[in-house]
């Protein structure tokens, strides 16, 4: 309870009021309410098919939902683009990494901080002075970036040719080239062998407190959320079942039914995946 | 090619300076030793190569299919030639008219279809470049001429002192207009529109996420290939003095195409070789003109089975800058 109470002294950077989402007949994601605290990391868990990642897709603008609110900074982002949705400080990444294969790592990087610049055709031309200054900032910020990830070696290296690690590295570096407030991440250790997941997670850890950023994440990786959520959100088809703090999730039993089927009923899930 | 100095690089599109001054030599004297069928010759390889170009933002830059290049090449050219058959506006003044009027038609007509993706942006541009050629066959308002299309186009002239009248002139004058050009399109693509550009050609859904206005900046790719296909019609307008819907049908989009496919997506001087393949081929191969589409199509094949990157496929990493952070990463050894 007490820990609750510090939860709630933070301030809330992140809320969807009754997210609604449907496709065709099939509601995605209904009436998700959440909140996501200041300086936290929130991980939002679920079995398979439970709307984890349409709730990041409205949140990052990629869905637009049929009702309810996306709430950012005490402002209202509902039905805003990706692109401006990212200015206003939310970066994501993607669950099947989507980088930009045949560009270097270091261009790639610099296409974060994108919507920090503003020259145009004009300045691109004739080389203002405003562009000039702009380049040589998204330059420097570019590459303490990719020093900060320890993907330097790998620069002026295509992006589809490092190695899967560190292209998942290389996407978490592009978001943070954004400069952005809440970071979105979507199962960010799938496919990582246990110290590349261990690495992550000490860098997260070290990510929030260092820097004024606030994590959001899906993950299936139990070791990932017990071991560094603040907060746990567990959906299950569409509808948020419960959410807490990471020793109450384990241990609730409505969320290890959803997980594993309840004694009346077969299981529906691959539940091996999961740990 | 001049600005090569001004740019400032060791080396240009990866030659050595030395190599360059031997192709620039070539380029001047090429005139003064050839007959006038040979420097008209060299005049449409620079109209193709600034089509190329102007299709290489869309295309090479931006990865949308545009089949209906076409289109804007005639709305350059007509636009020239009308305004100056009518109203007798000079052809150097149309110049950026042309180009705007062009820009201007494919904001108008490129708005409405720029979410649509690969193939079915291909089908509509080209719905877009048999659209401008019917209606120009068609002489609305009496302005076009129909199928006859516009004659009696002047010469380029500043003053009366200084008239573009012989092909020589012409071939220094496109390929000026090509020089700066590629001068414009290298700074562009080392840009941060440049690289938005790429973004959004690697990975569309990627690229929003990561902050680019992907609308924007596709929009800008169509407006901007449509303004530089703009000049090409003007230049072309009053080369050949006269214009008809012919010369835009979708088989010169198809050249277009071609020209940046041979080259390599999204590299200026790929395109200025699928420029010289597309227009010198026909030259060279005159005599064996009744197999030229058999060749053409047999190249193609090849190309797409052995080098499916074009032939000089634009290179990329960090030679392009000197880095900032360079102390930095040689402390961390």
């Amino acid at each position: 309870m007490a820990e609750e109470n510090r939860r709630n002294n933070n301030k809330i950077v992140l809320q969807t009021q009754k997210l609604t989402k449907i496709f065709g007949g099939l509601t995605a994601v209904s009436n998700f309410d959440s909140q996501v605290h200041e300086g936290e990391i929130c991980s939002l868990i679920g079995p398979n098919g439970a709307g984890k990642t349409t709730v990041f897709n409205v949140v990052t603008g990629i869905y637009k939902p049929e009702e309810g609110h996306v709430v950012f900074n005490g402002e209202d982002i509902t039905g805003r683009k990706p692109h401006q949705i990212v200015s206003c400080g939310i970066a994501r990444t993607f669950q099947n990494i989507r980088l930009f294969p045949n560009m270097t790592c270091l261009e790639n990087i610099m296409a974060g901080q994108h919507c920090r610049g503003s020259a145009g055709v004009w300045g691109a031309i004739f080389r203002t002075s405003h562009q000039q200054k702009e380049e040589q900032h998204v330059r420097k910020e570019a590459e303490s970036r990719i020093l900060q990830v320890g993907l330097w070696e790998s620069r002026d290296e295509l992006a589809k040719n490092i190695a899967y690690g560190s292209q998942r590295m290389l996407e978490i570096a592009r978001a943070l080239a954004t400069n952005p407030r809440l970071l979105v991440l979507d199962e960010p250790s799938s496919g990582l062998n246990s110290r590349e997941t261990e690495d992550l997670m000490e860098f997260l850890k070290g990510l929030v407190k260092e820097e004024d950023v606030t994590i959001l994440l899906i993950e299936h990786d139990m070791n990932v959320v017990m071991g560094i959520s603040d907060w746990v959100i567990v959906m299950d088809e569409g509808r948020k079942i419960a959410e807490g703090l990471p020793e109450e999730i384990y241990n609730n039993h409505r969320v290890i039914e959803a997980y594993l089927g309840s004694d009346d009923e077969e299981s529906e899930y691959d539940t091996t995946s999961y740990r | 090619m001049e600005h090569t100095k001004t740019i400032g690089y060791d080396r240009f599109f990866g030659l050595k300076q030395s190599t360059l001054f031997i192709v620039l030599g070539v380029f001047f004297i090429y005139p003064f030793i050839v007959n006038n069928y040979y420097i008209d010759v060299a005049f449409f390889f620079g109209i193709y190569a600034l089509l190329g170009l102007s299709l290489n933002i869309v295309l090479g830059e931006v990865g949308l299919f545009d089949l209906g290049h076409a289109g804007f090449y005639a709305i350059g050219a007509y636009t020239t030639a009308i305004l100056n058959t009518k109203f007798g506006i000079p052809i150097l003044v149309l110049l950026p008219v042309s180009a705007l009027a062009a820009g201007f038609f494919a904001y108008i007509v490129c708005s409405p279809i720029i979410h649509l993706r690969g193939d079915y942006l291909c089908i509509v541009t080209i719905g877009i470049g048999e659209i401008v050629r019917i209606a120009l066959i068609n002489n609305p308002f009496d302005l076009t001429g129909g199928p006859n299309g516009v004659f009696g186009i002047d010469f380029p002239s500043l003053g009366s002192l200084f008239v573009i009248d012989s092909s020589i002139k012409y071939y220094f004058l496109i390929w000026i207009v090509v020089a700066l050009s590629i001068f414009g399109l290298i700074r562009l693509q080392q840009s941060r529109i440049g690289r938005a550009w790429n973004c959004i050609r690697e990975d569309e859904v990627a690229a929003g996420s990561s902050g680019i206005d992907v609308r924007y900046y596709k929009l800008l790719a169509f407006v901007l290939g449509a303004a530089l296909a703009g000049i090409a019609g003007n230049l072309y307008a009053s080369k050949l003095m006269c214009v008809s819907p012919e010369s835009f049908t979708f088989w010169e989009s198809c050249l277009m195409f071609c020209i940046v496919l041979i080259g390599g997506m999204g590299s200026i001087p790929g395109v200025l070789i699928g420029a010289a393949f597309i227009s010198l081929f026909p030259e060279i191969f005159r005599p064996f003109a009744m197999y030229r589409m058999l060749v053409f199509g047999t190249v193609m094949i090849l190309m797409m089975m052995f080098r499916p990157g074009g032939v000089w496929p634009r290179k990329r990493g960090g030679v392009e800058f000197k880095s900032i952070l360079a102390r930095i990463g040689r402390k961390d050894g």
